[in-house]
């Protein structure tokens, strides 16, 4: 049960990170002036007026890293408790481990030729 | 703490955990304010200038006169800004890059939460804040924020990969993913038996994907200020601003205090004669030269090009991080177990 007091002390760091800017922001408003005016709240483009939507388009390239992101995340996952457990486990478990990272590492290189790691391609 | 965390919890011990973490908010506070000093001070003296020097006596009061401005500027929101994701994103940053120093140990006695998952917890949460920055560059509903975000969010994912592989060949050379047991396997007397050595190929790899992570130089293209104005948080103002800004640097304490007890022994000293000077002291030290070595770097290297940044930490630096796995696993089959 005492492990229990660990997370009560992560617990505490969550809410003390949420405090501290909740806080900082509440005694900022006292603070701070404010005076808005209908120029100040235009988006900002470096002086010259706003054109068209803020939340254009973008690469579709940022998609395919999020891909590649979301394999090689859960690879992590399972690498992770089989690297804690290692000195229990024999020889086998090695094997077992590479073909699967190699099935995974052709995933890869088939991004890697498809020029999906390759920014100007496209 | 590490007695206290062993017996049963009552309201006078969650008062003194609690008394323990504002503390320690108090010294990173402190920490983030002079590393920004600091940091200007080195970079100026490596450009051959003063640095600032105006503010208090040899301008060490200089953060503290830009956090009192920030905090008493105007905080505007643009009209056509999502405000909820916009209000949000600035807390949502911060609140895991303080998290996170929960586990980390300072000594054989000195810790806060004792985890098994320690390393687990700790990148776990580090990738909340990618959420916050996408958050945050969406919010503002502006060109150069929604794609300094998107860079931001690609490059902190393509990084997250092999610094977490990278950490494996520790974890494995330690049996365990406790941050004080991965110190205690690092004892033995004499610097080389740190994990630096033996993993020399996974500290390469964490520290330079670490440094990706913080987005700074030479990875600092999401802040790319010739390109991008400032990135993510070009609508940002104020004490938003700020919180942008601290968490950047609560992640260069938590960078560097993760390294210190990954790969660098944590408190233990470089060789037995020296272990009669305390171990937080050899924790400071080498946690203090790695936050120089951060800033050494943006004094040295020019900014990477965004099309170099995808294919390294692809082609370079996730095969070298899985070949490290697979070396360390060698490594332990043929000389640890027999």
């Amino acid at each position: 049960m005492a492990y229990m007091n660990n997370y009560v002390v992560v617990t505490i760091f969550i809410l003390l990170g949420v405090l501290l800017p909740v806080a900082a922001l509440t005694a900022g408003r006292l603070l701070r002036p404010n005076k808005p005016t209908e120029e100040k709240r235009t988006t900002y483009e470096s002086g010259n007026e706003p054109v068209g939507e803020g939340q254009v388009r973008f690469n579709i390239r940022y998609y395919l890293f999020a891909l590649m992101f979301v394999i090689f995340d859960v690879e992590t996952v399972f690498l992770y408790p089989w690297a804690v457990a290692y000195h229990k486990l024999g020889l086998f478990v090695l094997v077992e481990m590479l073909i699967f990272v190699a099935l995974l590492l052709v995933g890869l290189l088939y991004a890697w030729k498809k020029k999906v790691l390759k920014w100007n391609s496209v | 703490m590490g007695d206290l965390l062993r017996e049963p919890l009552t309201w006078g011990h969650a008062l003194i955990f609690a008394a323990a973490a504002i503390l320690l908010m108090g010294i990173v506070l402190g920490f983030v304010t002079y590393a920004i000093y600091f940091e200007r001070k080195v970079i100026g003296w490596m450009q051959l200038r003063v640095g600032p020097n105006r503010v208090g006596p040899f301008g060490l009061l200089q953060t503290v006169a830009d956090v009192l401005k920030l905090l008493l500027k105007e905080d505007t929101i643009p009209r056509k800004a999502d405000r909820v994701l916009f209000v949000l994103a600035p807390v949502l940053a911060f609140v895991p890059a303080f998290a996170v120093l929960a586990v980390i140990p300072y000594t054989q006695s000195l810790y806060f939460a004792d985890l098994n998952v320690g390393v687990l917890y700790y990148v776990a949460l580090s990738g909340i804040s990618t959420l916050a920055i996408v958050l945050g560059g969406w919010a503002s509903n502006n060109k150069y924020a929604l794609l300094g975000g998107m860079r931001s969010a690609a490059q902190m994912i393509s990084y997250e990969v092999p610094l977490v592989i990278s950490i494996v060949g520790t974890v494995m050379l330690s049996g365990s993913m406790n941050l004080r047991t991965i110190v205690e396997a690092q004892s033995g007397g004499w610097f080389w038996n740190w994990h630096f050595l033996p993993q020399f190929i996974g500290f390469g790899v964490f520290m330079i994907a670490a440094v990706s992570e913080l987005n700074r130089t030479p990875f600092d293209l999401p802040e790319a200020e010739s390109e991008l104005v400032a990135g993510y948080h070009v609508e940002y103002s104020g004490f938003r601003f700020a919180f942008f800004m601290l968490t950047e640097y609560v992640y260069v304490y938590a960078i560097a205090a993760l390294t210190t007890v990954l790969f660098l022994g944590g408190w233990h000293a470089p060789a037995p004669f020296l272990a009669v000077v305390p171990g937080l002291i050899w924790f400071i030290l080498k946690f203090a030269c790695i936050v120089f070595f951060l800033f050494w770097l943006r004094a040295t290297f020019p900014r990477v090009r965004v099309d170099q940044l995808m294919g390294f930490g692809w082609k370079v630096l996730l095969p070298l991080a899985i070949v490290n796995v697979f070396v360390t696993a060698g490594y332990i089959e043929l000389f640890i177990k027999h």
